[in-house]
């Protein structure tokens, strides 16, 4: 194992961070506190309780599940979209570092950006409502498992996009859509029936699910489907993430 | 003298069906510096990218200093510093951050003496903290190199050094390339710049359309393909060159004033004796002469051409 160099791409990659940081941390705690104010204190007035919770409690984890979902995907899909646009993946190449090593530094960095920006709005959200979290390990353990799965996705996506348009695409076109309908703002159970079957296929669903539950204890559907759900998705995006490496897709040729 | 890169048999085709390497074979010397020439699409690229391991192979094996660089890839890639030939760099990187990273990539401890060594050695070390996109296009080449030499490799492959870089700077940087050389480290080149191999390397090889021409020894190849070249320069002007003297393919320059002849110096006769003979035969007379020799770039034209 070269521990060397997957320390060297992790730190490299989070230094863009900190040299980015009104882009990387700034921005994205803004835009949610925008979406309290809005959500939580408009429509909020107007929607006491869903499933025993105030409104603007109650979209909590559906707001930093968002963020999350979009940041680790955005981190990662560049971390490897913009050494293969300026050319410099070609020392990530030659270099004598296996793919696992790769990925862990570029999906380790995605990751840790997301949870750390996922825990600042946290606190964020903790000036505008009171928040009381359950079963926080649990919730540890779904920010991390979310954190690293759409962050393997955002990596999939930066070496597949072969143009920043590319690049925007999926995160805009599909995963934002998918988070909106995901039961970020409401809870699952408030449609009706036929919505809610149509809405069950959205994989969203089970992570913001399960990220709930671990505050409040109410979920959509169950803790081990949420798990299930989430498990599989990591499964699916780490099977191709190494076909990408076995065969070279977009990288060697 | 024991190669270090053992290439053999290496082809590549790629999706789109065009083959950039026939059946290569090749070996490249321990501590030698290896120029590999060739026109545009010649293959020079390609067969360095596999060596380095950023291209796959379609069929072949390649093995440097006795490992296979795919079955061993970690212990061939870590002998191998690549400066490629476009200039890849993070632009808002500072030029220590990034060379430092170069070596951390490579498995290599922090060596913060071994770093600054390399930017003093490249005339950088003034701008070890200047973000690179502030940096001349001769200073971001020094830099590619910097970063191919920061984790201390045994071989370097140096693809187009000193293009678009001005005489100044390509002469130091050649001055860099010996001084490596005398450190032990096998340099191979690619280059469109005859000189640059003429000057600098101990064996050419000629790639042309995915095939190896030829690999020969430089001083060797010099004197086996070399010929030199009369120029006689006439004392009053001539239309034509006489029917007595087309044995000789003579040229003659627009003027009418000049003439060529190209000849062997290996040969068991040069024909110079005969050719001034049948001149003053022909009533031809010449009030001067010079001979020059035929350089590496006529040896690579004809070369090429014959392929």
């Amino acid at each position: 194992m070269n521990f060397r160099a997957v320390r060297a791409i992790y730190l490299f990659e989070m230094a863009r961070t900190w040299r980015t940081l009104l882009q990387s941390i700034v921005s994205p705690v803004v835009s949610t506190s925008l979406y309290f104010v809005v959500f939580g204190a408009a429509i909020g007035s107007r929607i006491t309780q869903i499933e025993g919770v105030s409104y603007g409690t109650f979209i909590v984890p559906g707001l930093v599940m968002l963020s999350v979902l979009t940041q680790s995907i955005a981190n990662a899909s560049f971390g490897i979209y913009f050494p293969k646009f300026v050319g410099t993946i070609y020392e990530l190449l030659s270099a004598p570092i296996s793919y696992f090593e790769i990925v862990l530094g570029y999906v380790g960095a995605a990751a840790t950006k997301s949870i750390i920006l996922g825990l600042i709005i946290l606190a964020t959200a903790g000036l505008f409502v009171p928040l009381h979290i359950h079963h926080p390990w649990w919730m540890l353990t779904f920010l991390v498992l979310t954190a690293v799965t759409f962050s393997l996705f955002g990596f999939i996506i930066g070496i597949w996009a072969d143009g920043f348009e590319k690049l925007q695409m999926i995160p805009m076109l599909v995963v934002t859509p998918l988070t909106f309908l995901g039961g970020s703002f409401y809870s699952v159970n408030m449609l009706p029936s036929g919505w809610r079957t149509i809405t069950l296929l959205n994989p969203v669903v089970y992570l913001i699910s399960g990220f709930r539950w671990s505050f409040y204890e109410t979920a959509d559907v169950s803790l081990g489907v949420s798990v299930g759900i989430t498990l599989m998705f990591l499964a699916i995006c780490m099977i191709v993430v190494w076909w990408i490496f076995k065969t070279g897709y977009r990288l060697k040729n | 003298m024991p190669s270090i890169i053992s290439v053999a048999n290496l082809s590549k085709t790629y999706a789109s069906g065009f083959k950039a390497l026939d059946n290569i074979n090749l070996e490249i010397n321990r501590g030698e510096i290896f120029a590999l020439l060739g026109p545009n699409g010649a293959g020079k690229t390609t067969l360095i990218s596999i060596i380095c391991g950023i291209a796959n192979p379609s069929r072949g094996q390649v093995s440097v200093d006795g490992h296979d660089i795919i079955t061993s890839y970690r212990a061939a890639r870590s002998r191998i510093g690549l400066v490629p030939q476009e200039l890849h760099t993070d632009a808002f990187e500072s030029v220590w951050a990034t060379v430092s990273f170069s070596r951390g990539l490579f498995g290599k401890p922090k060596n913060p003496a071994h770093i600054e060594k390399v930017l003093k050695d490249l005339s950088l070390w003034d701008k070890k903290d200047a973000k690179i996109v502030t940096l001349s296009g001769g200073m971001k080449r020094r830099v590619m190199i910097a970063k191919a030499l920061s984790h201390e490799p045994q071989i370097l492959f140096l693809d187009e050094p000193t293009a678009g870089v001005d005489v100044e700077l390509r002469k130091g940087m050649w001055e860099v390339v010996r001084t490596l050389r005398a450190s032990g480290v096998t340099i191979i080149l690619t280059t469109h710049y005859i000189e640059e191999a003429e000057e600098m390397a101990d064996r050419i090889g000629v790639i042309n359309k995915g095939e190896i021409v030829l690999v020969e020894d430089k001083a060797t190849l010099m004197q086996k393909l070399g010929k030199k070249r009369l120029k006689l320069h006439l004392q009053n002007r001539i239309d034509a060159i006489p029917a007595a003297l087309a044995a000789y393919n003579l040229e003659l320059s627009d003027e009418g004033c000049e003439l060529t002849y190209d000849y062997d110096t290996n040969g068991e006769r040069t024909g110079i004796t005969s050719l001034l003979s049948d001149l003053r035969n022909s009533g031809i007379r010449f009030s001067d002469l010079d001979t020059v020799k035929s350089s590496l770039e006529d040896i690579f034209v004809s070369l090429v051409r014959a392929s």
